[in-house]
């Protein structure tokens, strides 16, 4: 068997996200054992029937009729018990993954940025939809086999030890004889599985690869190769493929095959003893043969399936351990109960001696002052990673400080509630990012109430009204996940006319720009000019010129503020940002 | 779907020898009950006595065995048969996704495409391995069953006509009627994943909003509607075991009652009633099987559907000959009249271009943002086909052009410079895998690439997946090298000079001036220094031609070209 380690504690936790469930449960338990004592007591009033029909001129009809509306009643009574079971366990799952998803949702938005950061979104989303969905699988499994199974086993075994202890004994003796021979099967194919899943992420990846290029791949005509390069993984995922699944499929046919030695066995000494007690006082009578034959049978086949179901639980354990493990991520520093909500801003935006680092002991920003008043506009400007981006993390405060402190008119900005003092700052980022939905939705993303006139008056301020009249809808046109099929400089204009529209008393621009052409740029320009009047603002830019009139250059490198002051000032203190102004304007 | 089946041909053999092994096997298990009624009526009522049962128990044994081999054999030629049809669909759907034309790529994305070939493909491996091992052999059972029991006695067995009918019909219903359900479930569940990975790649933004809570009900809502609808099918699924319980249950009760009657009769034997309740009871058993199989199918079913849906997207279209132009011969490109409006768009992306380009000539295009740059020169390798006027290639039109013998003339250069992973010059080798070391070094001269080459450890060093292991800026001089090593005559350079600095690019127009074989170059950019040295500049606005000419005569001429220019250097002169 595969050789699954769990994360400690899953087996609680489900247990807990279980808990509000618990009667329903338990009631669910309860059926299933009337179920199966149910659903056993069948075989018994048929075995007595058939006891009852001996041969011509011996058969008791009334008595047979009676035993029958018997068995009328047990089957009614049990398939309804049976729809109650299913209909009360498909509850308990489906509600219990939509809590664990709706926690893990909520989670999310409290995790801090740096395990977002840190961790690829699709190995998030995979977490909440893949394994969650697993996880049901696992858990109504469990629900529906796992426990009939043992009931089944159980109530089996007390229905074949009271019509006879011997031959139970014979099937108790036998059975476990089917686990071995699927342990012994599983142990050997593991190998076989490793090969198939290490060829299939070979070829996934070179799949990725390619298609995710196949522009370039069209461009250089390397269809051909590709394909036979992809026949070659292709070739071997076969072979390790067709051995894994033939080999394991081994086991059904083989715990079969015991079942039915165990079901010979049966009717062997079953049909001995009949023989041996035809003439005593308490004969073994055909119908005890046929009850036990028929229980015989259901003994083994929850055997068969609860190996099976084990597998399939351990897996869901397993998926449900990644999902616990992502609930368990301490949430961020929740906002002080009495924490100031930020109002009328005046955009004074102080760092007093703050230190900051991703990583703890590799050092970035160290000592840092900063001091922004009312209105000004700072440039950031500094080479590629030298932690611009990490001030604006700070400033917004998607990361807190490790040390100093923050403040926005005077106060830290961890004594603010987030949701003031992020709304305080308007952002447009680097990375453009428009969510599905709607133009309009998106550009009232941050005024869900604006009319119609300020959604258009934003976007032309941003020179996105031409092109979202052209679009087939206009500003009602739909835009797939992540933007669509709008381009890079378009997305950034639908960024600006979001931010424009709802204009908070400080901005923070990250390359707001990069991606717009330098002519539409200076046009918008123009836009920006007065948005930007009387807020402070903080420019992340690349383009020199945007940088030349801020009030205040703050030149960073390796994390540090190396330089601070406007862009005469620093030109004839002659020092890195000169050069870099120079090597940028030379080249 | 039915298309897919073709895949299935050469496993002909296979998926027949597949489930006929596992008739084989159900067939020994339906002789099982009359073993046991020879067991009771013979041996025990018929006094054959105590050998006569150990003989009957030895064959019980003998026809357990028998059917394990035939069951092995079964698994193997399913097994086999499955593997290899999903081999060969796997091998032919990606080579169909390698002809799909720019335009199908961009409106079905990348990821759906990727996810079909992988995840679909193997969920349809598994329902079809599991059909073959067992769709025919529960039906089978159910009628053997029927036909066995016809055996024993034709009167008792007229039960089983009357309950299976009724089955049929039932496990039909429930299906037909939960396909479409688990369809609607499959379609919630994927937009819930839609959000929560739209709350990741934005949660910036988001945060910045202060939307968390507002996403936290969204989400929620929506997950409510998946538990609603996973709800309406469960409690629909759940009727399907108990009403077929009780069916057969009252089958069995019908058949005791008329094997009480027939034996009092004297027709049969208590054996025999023990018989047909058996095979009522091996009916019950293999439709529970079914129903978990139905299920399974159904998901297959649901992704062979989606990848059918893949292999029937278009493939570029096929080379037809087009009308001759007037265009003269000795033009490398000709641009008449071309336009392009992409599928559901609202305008053209470009729109009536004219332009001829001779061999040895350098063209800058340049233009706003979405002006239409790109989709003028993707216009030439008939990457789109113009929808408008046409394009022609030594006088050729594209259409008319076999696509890899035009493709094999052109080296394109593309915005996002990407390498694969591998050796540097299994890279460059991709350009023209027969170069010789000369060509190579020419290429990565001119690419102005050789010291990173030298710098990374030769021609040998290793590069990984996406060429993260480079720096932007010498991906983008490898895969210039990478199309210079094909010696094209028509060099596409679209916008892939961005993370060169002013010295290297001036470097590299120098030495692709100087190339022995004079390509035709076209020079895409949003820098007018780029572009301002080319023999002829187009000037795009809204995919319209502003202007056609030197840097000069646009300096005079066109508003639009003197504005960007502005936009770039009058400031900066202003500066210094």
């Amino acid at each position: 068997m595969k050789k699954i380690t769990l994360a400690p504690g899953t087996v609680k936790k489900v247990l807990q996200v279980l808990r509000p469930y618990k009667i329903t449960a338990l009631l669910s338990i309860l059926l299933s054992a009337v179920y199966v004592a149910l659903s056993l007591y069948v075989p018994v009033l048929i075995g007595r029937a058939i006891d009852l029909i001996l041969g011509p001129g011996n058969v008791d009809l009334k008595a047979i009729v009676q035993l029958l509306v018997t068995v009328g009643i047990v089957v009614a009574s049990g398939a309804v018990t049976q729809w109650l079971i299913n209909t009360i366990n498909n509850r308990i799952v489906y509600h219990v993954i939509r809590d664990v998803r709706n926690e893990a949702f909520a989670h999310l938005q409290v995790l801090p940025l740096s395990y977002l950061d840190a961790h690829p979104a699709g190995d998030i989303v995979s977490r909440m939809i893949a394994d969650v969905d697993q996880f049901a699988d696992g858990l109504l499994l469990g629900f529906t086999q796992l426990f009939t199974g043992v009931v089944t086993i159980l109530g089996t075994l007390v229905f074949m030890l009271s019509i006879r202890a011997s031959i139970a004994a014979i099937v108790v003796l036998l059975t476990p004889l089917s686990f071995v021979v699927a342990r012994f099967i599983a142990t050997r194919t593991h190998d076989m599985f490793v090969l198939q899943s290490k060829t299939r992420g070979e070829q996934t990846a070179f799949i990725d690869e390619m298609l995710g290029n196949q522009k370039v791949v069209r461009a250089f005509g390397h269809e051909k190769e590709n394909q036979e390069r992809f026949d070659e993984i292709n070739g071997r995922l076969q072979k390790a493929s067709l051995q894994a699944i033939f080999f394991s499929s081994l086991t059904n046919p083989c715990t079969r095959f015991v079942n039915n030695v165990v079901y010979a066995a049966v009717a062997l000494a079953g049909g001995l003893i009949c023989l041996a007690t035809a003439g005593a006082a308490v004969p073994f009578t055909v119908g005890a043969l046929s009850a036990l034959l028929s229980y015989a049978n259901q003994y083994t086949k929850p055997f068969n399936e609860i190996s099976g179901v084990i597998t399939e639980l351990q897996n869901a354990l397993v998926c449900a351990g990644r999902v616990f493990e992502l609930l368990a991520v301490p949430a961020r520093v929740p906002d002080k109960e009495d924490a100031v909500v930020l109002q009328n801003v005046e955009g004074c935006v102080e760092a007093h001696d703050v230190s900051f680092s991703y990583t703890p002991g590799q050092k970035l920003i160290e000592h840092m002052n900063l001091s922004a008043e009312h209105g000004q506009h700072i440039a950031i400007v500094g080479p590629t990673g030298c932690g611009k981006t990490t001030l604006i993390n700070l400033l917004m405060r998607f990361y807190d400080v490790n040390a100093g402190a923050v403040t926005v008119d005077g106060h830290d900005i961890r004594l603010c509630t987030r949701k003031s003092l992020r709304g305080s700052y308007g952002m447009v980022l680097q990375d453009t990012w428009l969510r599905r939905g709607t133009i309009r939705e998106n550009i009232t993303m941050g005024k869900p109430d604006a009319t119609e006139q300020q959604i258009i008056e934003a976007a032309k301020a941003a020179h996105a009204h031409s092109f979202i009249q052209r679009l087939p809808n206009g500003y009602d046109t739909v835009i797939g996940e992540d933007g669509g099929l709008l381009s890079q400089g378009q997305k950034q204009l639908l960024c600006i006319a979001r931010v424009m529209l709802c204009l908070p008393p400080m901005l923070i621009l990250d390359e707001a720009t990069s991606s717009i052409d330098t002519r539409t740029e200076i046009k918008i320009q123009n836009a920006f000019t007065s948005m930007m009047q009387g807020r402070t603002t903080f420019i992340v830019a690349h383009r020199l010129s945007t940088i030349r009139e801020a009030d205040l250059i703050l030149v960073m490198k390796d994390g540090r503020i190396v330089e601070q002051g406007n862009h005469e000032q620093l030109l004839n203190a002659n020092g890195f940002y000169a050069t870099l102004y120079n090597s940028q304007f030379a080249s | 779907m039915k298309k897919l089946l073709t895949y299935l041909k050469p496993y002909r053999r296979e998926s027949v020898l597949g489930p006929l092994f596992k008739l084989l096997e159900a067939s020994f298990e339906l002789i099982v009950p009359l073993v046991v009624a020879a067991i009771i009526d013979t041996g025990i009522r018929g006094g054959a006595g105590t050998g006569y049962v150990i003989r009957m128990a030895l064959i019980l044994v003998l026809l357990g065995f028998v059917g394990l081999v035939c069951s092995v054999t079964a698994q193997f030629f399913a097994a086999k048969a499955a593997v290899g049809f999903t081999t060969r669909l796997r091998s032919a759907l990606f080579s169909h996704i390698q002809t799909l034309s720019y335009q199908t790529i961009d409106s079905v994305g990348t990821s759906t495409l990727i996810t079909r070939i992988t995840s679909d493909l193997n969920q349809v491996q598994s329902g079809l391995n599991l059909t073959l091992r067992l769709l025919l052999r529960s039906p089978f059972v159910v009628f053997g069953a029927m036909i066995m029991a016809f055996t024993v006695d034709a009167q008792s067995a007229l039960w089983f006509v009357a309950a299976i009918p009724v089955l049929s019909v039932v496990g039909c219903g429930v299906m037909l009627i939960s396909i479409p359900l688990y369809r609607r479930v499959q379609s919630h569940l994927d937009a819930l994943l839609g959000r929560s990975r739209e709350n990741m790649t934005g949660v910036r933004v988001l945060r910045a909003f202060g939307k968390e809570e507002e996403e936290v009900k969204g989400f929620a809502e929506q997950n409510d509607r998946l538990t609603a609808m996973q709800k309406k099918v469960g409690r629909f699924s759940a009727l399907m075991n108990p009403v077929t319980y009780v069916i057969i249950n009252l089958a069995i009760i019908a058949l005791i009652h008329t094997g009480a009657l027939r034996v009092e009769a004297g027709i049969i034997t208590q054996g025999a009633v023990v018989a047909l309740y058996n095979y009522m009871s091996q009916i019950l058993v293999e439709l529970i099987k079914m129903a978990n199989l139905i299920i399974s199918i159904t998901k297959a079913v649901a992704c062979a559907n989606r990848i059918s849906a893949v292999l029937e997207l278009p493939s570029e279209p096929a080379p037809a000959d087009q009308p001759s132009s007037s265009a003269s011969k000795d033009c490398r490109v000709s641009f008449v009249n071309a336009s392009l409006r992409y599928e559901g768009a609202g305008a053209e992306s470009v729109e009536g271009i004219t332009l001829d380009a001779r061999p040895g000539e350098t063209i800058g295009v340049i233009g706003g943002t979405g002006s239409g740059k790109t989709t003028l020169v993707n216009l030439i390798p008939r990457f789109y086909e113009a929808t408008g006027g046409s394009v022609l290639v030594n006088g050729k039109d594209v259409r008319s052009w076999d696509t890899s013998s035009l493709r094999q003339k052109i080296g394109l250069v593309p915005q996002k410079a990407v390498l694969f992973s591998g050796t540097v010059k299994d890279n460059l080798l991709w350009g023209n895998s027969e170069a010789a070391e000369a060509d190579i070094a020419l290429a990565l001269e001119t690419a102005q690439a050789s010291e990173i080459v030298e710098k990374k450890g030769g021609l040998s060093a290793m590069v990984e997946a996406g060429g993260r292991n480079l720096s932007g800026g010498q991906r983008q001089r490898l895969t210039i090298a990478r199309a210079l090593v094909r010696k094209p005559e028509i060099l596409i350079l679209d916008d892939s000079s961005s993370a060169l600095d002013f010295a290297t690019d001036a470097a590299l127009r120098r030495a692709l001036r100087s190339l022995p074989w004079h390509p035709t170059v076209f020079i895409v950019s949003q820098r007018t220094s780029s572009i301002m040295h080319a023999d002829r500049i187009i000037v795009l606005e809204d995919g319209k031609a502003a202007g056609i000419g030197t840097h000069a005569q646009l300096l005079e001429s066109c508003a639009v070209y003197r504005e960007i220019y502005n936009s770039q250097f009058r400031k900066e002169d202003a500066r210094a």
